[in-house]
């Protein structure tokens, strides 16, 4: 209800500015400003991601009209249009959905204070040392008022957050251990105690982020410029070599990509289509018994913990976040490692669209129908096409991956068979998934390039959404469980 | 107990009887059903599959249909359902897509009879047809409904939903081949069932999944829909367009709904999360259930009336792992706990008030206000149906009008805007502000602000002399269109005990004009400089004791009155102004109060500041070398007396004008209260500026914040004025940056 005059003139300077900072990366050109003294800062990484190149998710937006106006508004809204953003344009059915969500969580009312929600992202992101997503936030956290020393780390923040530690480890690494115990010891902590809306707010918050760090790393997210480690002042060529065409992305390691698609992997794509027409076909045929469908989804499930995540590859630099949560050796591959064994937790018996929305809306309102037409958008988003190949019905393979996911929570489906998984789902992949689901922060490259070589960058930014969309539900239901048990 | 005789009436012969019991099972149950004839009921959940017969007394446990060494997830039901024509036959949805049938009738220990495993998802809802012996029908997550012949080993047709989940689907009682499933996306669409290749007739009944529908025994075209939206929903079918013709808005998402047999308007209905009770509803009134049952502990999963022309007995099973049996006249009867009265204010003094039409019957021959009858009485009557035992309602609503002068809040938005808060010396705020109430005709709001200015201002400015206080005797309120209610009375002693520590508190307003006498020489100082002498407690004493007299007094004459109202809602004192025993400063008051009647919200919230202390300290208030600090506890009780008023306006003013000189004095709550209170009524009369101005200068962080959530700019287009809500800073129709200047509304 405010009276405002927006200086339009200088948002319009703005908006070229950025614009001309684009420019100046794709091109590489050099400017002479030196002599002057102005220490142009220039983009490290080239593009939004450093698995994609950077020419195609330009493309998308100046092809798709839809794309473009979900960036503008997003521009508008935020004065920044980040990476994220520009990456999921490849989908923008979804992105639209996702900035809604993300601007209401983070922006409208609800009832956290603006600095506490900023703080719980940062609190989340670098649970999986994700820098990208912690420097943006500690700008926005920053922006609002948030009091610079809290960001010393979790013992200088209130109390109150303080508390919030705990759930934010389990949450990230195993949410199967949240019992009502714990949310019965945030909510009843005398003067430090969380209301349930709050709660409910700030687990929304905590899987947002978990599962958005999963993305960030999936899709090789690189800093913004005006982030740390987004930009340099070096000038901008080394030698004679442009730093673009040393750094990956472009030039000829493009072409590269795509000699090596077609010679060695050539019919990975039909073999897949292949088998998913025969699951079709035959699938009353061989009429699986109860024992053997119930441990076929316990071998899934041990199996997903036995996946290695390399970890002697490269891994993103390590940063100082660690001092924004405590505990930081706590994580999926102890338990792993340790072979315990995940507990079975019945969808049909705790489910999203019956249980898990209706607590949501009733405490947080209006939250609950963003997330449920978020997981339905993802869940349900398809192009029909594999690849070169169009008219596929990709239901069987999207449904795989979900309760793949879901499967590595220790989520089963009764009514899902899970050799299903098997079929389609190649060791590659499944370390991918594993990886960026569990401890996002080793995803590599090669990782990346390693699955699904002849699918399109945009199908596989697909996957990572369908990644990032089953890991957030799984965590949620488990939290959302919790509390129920604590209610009833 | 006259329904108890009904039972055996509408039951005939073998009638049934029982009690409220309970049996706990082994394992949370999903879903229940009875059989035909009410003595046995079928449970069945993830980990449970047994059969109950329903004694008079207790649930006897008759068998076990979960046999096997390791029961395969073919018995890990999501509904279950008990065939009422063949008594043997029941049929289970299994959570793993499996549609099975069993018939009791066999030997062996496993009863299992047919297994279709058509079904590629879980498989939500079976239905036996009401009349066929073998046709079933059963709706699946995977989108499909699908029609069996219990003689053939499958299907024999499919109806395809597009690919939405089904959650319910019931055959329709009277028309032999419709049945209606529910959907996921919120759609319900009737089908033929000779007709496979389409549904004849779709209709958005919820926004997100319908979860459950049921037709009415009686009534052919009645459906009921239930959905995550919380409301269920009663359509009629027969007309082209399905009509929604009941809603009734609950408080959680709607699991099952079921209608009560034998009563055409009651239906019963659980809930899916958080709320465990079973409420039975009558749909005519839908914001309060007609009765409750509140034994679970966990969610309920299953409902069912024990049997098709019984309404008295309602079997329910639930997550807790217990089984059910409620009687009717066991219920809550959440009616009778409701309040049946209902008063509001509104903005300008006007008074609605609702309530049961047996308490102002005797309205008819109420004489009508001198000042113009204004009253606007509606009834709402219900015809009273003999065969139900609804304690039928009909109320009245009545609206008063204040009479156009008197009462306005005029003075109050006035006051608002006129008020200068910042901007100017600490004096001239405090005159400029004097100068307002003074021409509003509020003068002791007036003397306060000079006062005020008297004391914190800095002993050069004291000379000035203050305003002349003029005692115009004030427009007296008249009694108002009142009723009483005999409840109230009661509540009398209470109001009369406010009033005495109002009294009291006023007793330091009396010190502190003295205070300054010696500067403002009026006829009101001079007169209570006479009472100095006196003993200040007798002064009070001698007070309230009128005060008390007069309320006495004025509570016989409502009594007299048949339709008065409740005091409490005014002052009580607006009369007293012709009471010549009462000193004059107390007359200020009571100029002062009938302006708040207007102000209903912030009289309740505030607690007084007590600080009696004062009262033993006299002399020294007569120094003239006192520090402005000194003051600020007199100051400080004022404030809490005028918002205890109801004039928040004024204490807010007061301290916003005052700042840092009596923050710290208040605590920060009772400013917050004060400031929301204030802002809140601002907002009200819809005075934005002022409202946006007083967040500005409060320095309460809890209010200063409000003006940073939910602000949206919306933005037009300087050229066609069209919103550019769509694409940022660009207008669609010209596709340029159409922002030469941008407008904002807001």
């Amino acid at each position: 209800m405010r009276h405002a005059v927006a200086p339009a003139e200088n948002v319009e300077n703005h908006s070229f500015a950025v614009t001309g900072l684009f420019k100046i990366c794709t091109h590489c050109e050099r400017l002479g400003k030196k002599d002057l003294g102005i220490r142009i800062p220039r983009p490290l990484g080239n593009g939004p991601s450093r698995f994609i190149p950077e020419k195609e998710i330009l493309q998308i937006s100046k092809v798709d009209s839809r794309t473009q106006s979900i960036f503008e508004d997003a521009f508008a809204a935020l004065g920044r249009l980040d990476n994220i953003s520009l990456v999921m344009g490849f989908h923008p059915q979804y992105l639209e959905s996702f900035l809604r969500t993300q601007h209401y969580l983070l922006q409208m009312d609800g009832p956290l204070p603006l600095h506490y929600r900023h703080y719980i992202g940062i609190m989340a992101a670098a649970r999986h040392q994700c820098s990208y997503l912690v420097n943006l936030h500690v700008n926005d956290f920053l922006q609002v008022g948030g009091d610079p020393k809290w960001l010393n780390g979790l013992f200088e923040a209130p109390q109150k957050l303080q508390q919030l530690g705990e759930l934010n480890k389990i949450l990230a690494h195993r949410p199967w251990l949240l019992t009502k115990e714990h949310i019965e010891g945030l909510l009843k902590a005398e003067e430090h105690s969380w209301s349930l809306a709050e709660l409910i707010h700030a687990v929304v918050l905590l899987t947002h982020y978990h599962s958005l760090a999963s993305f960030t790393f999936g899709c090789g997210i690189t800093p913004e410029i005006h982030c740390d480690g987004g930009h340099t002042f070096r000038p901008p060529s080394l030698s004679q070599y442009c730093v673009c065409d040393i750094a990956n992305g472009n030039g000829h390691a493009n072409h590269h990509d795509d000699l090596l698609g077609n010679q060695d992997m050539c019919g990975e794509v039909e073999v897949l289509m292949e088998r998913m027409k025969q699951l079709q076909e035959c699938r009353d045929d061989e009429e699986a018994s109860q024992e053997e469908m119930a441990t076929r989804f316990e071998r899934e499930k041990t199996e997903s913990m036995l996946v290695v995540t390399s970890e002697d590859e490269e891994s993103a630099p390590p940063r100082d976040i660690s001092r924004h949560f405590e505990d930081p050796s706590y994580g999926y591959k102890d338990f792993s490692r340790r072979g315990e064994q995940v507990p079975t937790f019945r969808a049909q018996d705790y489910s999203w669209e019956d249980h898990g929305f209706s607590l949501v809306n009733r405490l947080y309102p209006d939250v609950g129908q963003m997330l449920d037409e978020k997981f339905h958008m993802v869940y349900n988003l398809t192009y029909n096409t594999m690849a070169t190949h169009k008219d596929v019905d990709t239901s069987m393979l999207r449904r795989a991956i979900w309760n793949y996911i879901h499967c590595m929570f220790g989520i089963r489906y009764d009514d899902y068979d899970y050799g299903e998984i098997n079929q389609l789902l190649d060791r590659s992949f499944k370390i991918y998934i594993k990886t960026i689901v569990c401890s996002p922060e080793k995803t590599t490259k090669r990782m990346y390039e390693s699955f699904w070589r002849q699918f399109q960058h945009s199908e596989k930014v697909h996957v990572n959404l369908l990644l990032m969309e089953a890991r957030m539900q799984a965590e949620l239901l488990y939290a959302l469980r919790a509390i129920t048990r604590y209610m009833t | 107990m006259e329904k108890m005789s009904r039972v055996t009436t509408a039951l005939g012969s073998n009638a049934i009887s029982g009690r409220t019991m309970f049996c706990h099972l082994d394992a949370p149950a999903n879903a229940i059903s009875v059989c035909r004839d009410a003595t046995q009921v079928v449970v069945a959940g993830r980990n449970i599959f047994k059969i109950y017969a329903l004694e008079e007394e207790q649930f006897v446990e008759k068998l076990n249909l979960r046999v096997g060494r390791k029961p395969s997830l073919n018995f890990s039901c999501a509904d279950v359902m008990w065939h009422q024509m063949e008594e043997n036959l029941l049929a289970t949805a299994a959570t793993n897509g499996a549609v099975v049938t069993w018939n009791l009738g066999k030997p062996s220990r496993n009863k299992q009879d047919q297994l279709f495993t058509e079904h590629k998802r879980t498989v939500n809802k079976v239905c036996f047809h009401p009349t066929e012996v073998y046709m079933l029908l059963s709706g699946s997550q995977d989108g499909f409904m699908k029609c069996f012949d219990l003689r053939k080993k499958e299907s024999v047709s499919t109806f395809s939903g597009q690919s939405e989940s089904v959650r319910d689907v019931q055959f329709s009682m009277k028309d032999y081949f419709t049945f209606a499933a529910s959907f996921e996306n919120g759609n319900v669409q009737l089908w033929d069932i000779r007709r496979p290749d389409r549904y004849e007739r779709m209709f958005t009944a919820h926004t997100g999944p319908v979860f459950c529908c049921d037709w009415h025994p009686d009534d052919r075209g009645w459906l009921a829909t239930g959905g995550r939206d919380k409301m269920v929903k009663v359509w009629d079918m027969t007309t082209n367009r399905a009509k929604e013709i009941y809603c009734v808005q609950t408080i959680a998402s709607v699991a099952r709904v079921k209608w009560r047999p034998e009563r055409k308007f009651h239906l019963a209905t659980c809930s899916m999360m958080v709320d465990h009770n079973i409420y039975v509803w009558d749909i005519r009134r839908p914001f309060i259930p007609f009765a409750t049952f509140e034994e679970h502990k966990d969610v309920t999963t299953g409902i069912v009336w024990r049997h098709q022309h019984d309404p008295h007995f309602l079997l329910s099973g639930s997550k807790d792992s217990t089984l059910y049996q409620h009687m009717f006249k066991d219920a809550t009867r959440p009616v009778d706990k409701a309040n049946p009265e209902g008063l509001c204010f509104g903005l300008l003094g006007d008074l609605a008030f609702a309530a049961k039409e047996s308490l102002i019957t005797s309205d008819a021959n109420r004489k009508p206000y001198p000042g113009g009858d204004r009253r606007y009485p509606m009834f709402f009557f219900k015809k009273p149906d003999p065969t139900e035992q609804f304690a039928h309602v009909s109320s009245a609503l009545s609206v008063f009008e204040t009479d156009l002068d008197s009462h306005r809040m005029d003075w109050f938005v006035k006051t608002a805007q006129l008020y200068l808060l910042s901007g100017k010396p600490f004096a001239e705020l405090c005159d400029h502000n004097a100068k307002v109430a003074q021409e509003l005709k509020r003068p002791q709001v007036s003397t306060t602000w000079t006062m005020l200015r008297i004391m914190f201002s800095d002993p050069a400015n004291l000379a000035t002399p203050g305003p002349n206080h003029n005692l115009g005797k004030l427009g007296t309120l008249p009694l108002m269109n009142s009723f009483s209610l005999k409840e109230l009375g009661s509540g009398m002693g209470a109001e009369s005990r406010l009033e005495r520590s109002k009294g009291e508190s006023r007793q330091d307003n009396i010190h502190l004009e003295p205070g300054n006498s010696y500067i403002s020489n009026n006829e009101e100082n001079e007169e209570t400089e006479g009472s100095e002498g006196h003993p200040e407690y007798m002064f009070g004493d001698a007070e309230l004791d009128d005060d008390d007299l007069y309320s006495m007094e004025h509570d016989n004459q409502t009594e007299e009155q048949e339709y008065t109202l409740p005091q409490e809602a005014f002052q009580l004192r607006h009369e007293i102004v012709d009471n010549p025993s009462a000193p004059e400063h107390l007359q200020q008051d009571k100029a002062d109060s009938p302006h708040v009647s207007g102000n209903e919200a912030e009289v309740t919230c505030l607690t007084p500041i007590e600080s009696f202390s004062l009262i033993s300290i006299s002399q020294p208030l007569f120094s003239p070398h006192l520090p402005a600090s000194f003051f600020c506890p007199i100051v400080r009780e004022m404030l809490s007396y005028y918002a205890e008023q109801g004039d928040v306006q004024m204490a807010v003013s007061v301290l916003i004008v005052l700042g840092d000189r009596i923050r710290k004095e208040i605590d920060d709550l009772t400013q917050e209260h004060w400031y929301m209170s204030y802002i809140d009524l601002l907002q009200r009369f819809e005075l934005w500026n002022v409202s946006n101005e007083v967040i500005k200068l409060s320095t309460c962080s809890a209010i200063t914040c409000l003006n940073q959530t939910s602000t949206t700019l919306h933005i037009n287009c300087s050229n066609c004025k069209r919103p550019m809500s769509n694409k940022g800073w660009i207008c669609d129709r010209y596709e340029h940056c159409g922002t030469v200047s941008l407008r904002c509304m807001c």
